[in-house]
């Protein structure tokens, strides 16, 4: 018995269904939501998304957003979502090099804000891509 | 009259040429129509969940006094006005002209624009309005990012206090064959508080209420202006299949007229002609 949790993202409705808990990176903190929560209303931050279903865990990468906890069911709605198969390794490389050069360059005129959280995002990313990956090894053993 | 025959000859085949470009853009149409519907059905339930939540959060957060909610003494609006890049879709971009121009005409000096597509800010630049900010290029294939840079625009000149009224001018997606021209305020949002008030229980926010409403009204702010976008383009296929649709009906039914009137035509030079030589064998005798 769990909870009904809907993923929404600008493009695409990402994920609905009956989950026993989820995990997400709010402002404040990580924050695990189980069944019978408080309702509750707090932004995201970049991070992962876990959702612990029948047992099972996914992972998926979020950038921005917020979580609306409600009494019957719950939504998060996040700027970008992916699952760790769907992530783009070589653009996230890319975005992370070009932040990072960004950075380091500080150029005028340089949003210091943006290109940090370029750089979270792309890193994010990378990191939830290498999550299945090691998945992966684990199931070829 | 045989110089008549040539002629409608001539403008049978221009029609054709017409007629075949006119059935290309309709069935260019068609297939843009298509992908902007299932992208603008992938991205309804996002615009749709966000502002019932805000109504939510709205309603059950009682008196919050935040910047962006609260009506304004001024009357400098600005308006963000969805049209298109290119034109034959029919009354597509002149409607949404319309309706901006009968409502901003008379206060030009309190009204600012900001014009998406190329064919509004061709409009609304020779016409002398102030535009602050201009988007083209992108009206058949809007993204988020296009939302979010509008949205900054936006809020950062009301929170400036460069105007005191937010409103956007779009068309509605309806069905394949009907859009509709739709004006909504966008900011102060003080509409959005009304509606009843939801007695649930009382609801966390972190790390404060107004923290949240600075974080969720300017994310309504964009996902409305995305959503907006995404109809208008929608729309604007709609209405340009629609357009073309109609160009090639009447084509067709001009080709049908024409090849009457050349019947009719060739069959007078052929009697002129057999005229002619029965009068002349007539005059041999």
């Amino acid at each position: 018995m769990g909870f009904y949790l809907e993923i929404v993202t600008p493009d695409r409705f990402f994920f609905s269904g009956e989950v026993d808990r989820v995990i997400v990176r709010g402002v404040e903190g990580d924050l695990a939501v189980l069944k019978n929560r408080a309702p509750l209303v707090t932004p995201l931050a970049i991070g992962k998304i876990r959702i612990l279903q029948d047992g099972k865990e996914r992972v998926a990468a979020t950038a921005g957003g917020y979580i609306n906890v409600q009494k019957d069911k719950t939504t998060i709605i996040a700027d970008s979502a992916e699952w760790p198969d769907e992530i783009d390794v070589e653009r996230a490389k890319e975005a992370k090099a070009r932040a990072e050069r960004r950075l380091k360059e500080q150029a005028e005129g340089l949003d210091i804000i943006r290109a940090e959280n370029a750089l979270k995002r792309a890193l994010n990313r990378l990191e939830v891509a290498n999550l299945k990956k090691y998945d992966e090894e684990k199931f070829d053993r | 009259m045989a110089e008549s025959t040539r002629d409608i000859k001539r403008r049978v085949k221009g029609i054709s040429n017409i007629k075949q470009i006119t059935k290309a853009m309709e069935l260019i149409a068609s297939v843009r129509l298509r992908r902007a519907r299932e992208k603008l059905e992938r991205t309804r339930p996002y615009y749709r969940t966000i502002y019932d939540n805000i109504r939510q959060v709205l309603s059950s957060a009682g008196n919050i006094s935040h910047p962006y909610l609260d009506k304004r003494e001024g009357n400098k609006t600005l308006y963000i006005v969805v049209t298109a890049d290119r034109g034959l879709a029919g009354g597509f971009n002149s409607n949404i002209i319309k309706l901006t121009e009968e409502e901003i005409k008379d206060k030009k000096d309190s009204s600012f624009l900001i014009t998406v597509g190329l064919k509004g800010r061709d409009y609304f630049r020779r016409k002398g309005y102030n535009i602050v900010h201009e988007l083209v290029g992108m009206t058949e294939n809007p993204t988020f990012s296009h939302a979010k840079q509008i949205g900054q625009k936006v809020m950062e000149m009301y929170k400036e206090g460069e105007v005191d009224a937010v409103k956007i001018v779009y068309t509605k997606f309806i069905t394949t064959i009907s859009q509709e021209t739709n004006m909504l305020k966008l900011l102060p949002s003080e509409d959005l508080r009304e509606g009843e008030e939801v007695k649930s229980s009382v609801i966390e926010y972190e790390p404060s209420p107004e923290a949240v409403l600075d974080f969720l009204i300017p994310k309504y702010i964009e996902s409305v202006i995305y959503g907006a976008l995404m109809e208008s383009s929608c729309s604007q296929q709609g209405a340009r299949r629609t357009a073309m649709e109609n160009a090639t009906d009447n084509a067709e039914e001009m080709l049908e007229e024409l090849q009457l009137s050349y019947n009719r035509a060739r069959q007078a030079a052929i009697t002129m002609e057999i005229t002619e030589i029965v009068t002349g064998a007539e005059a041999l005798k």
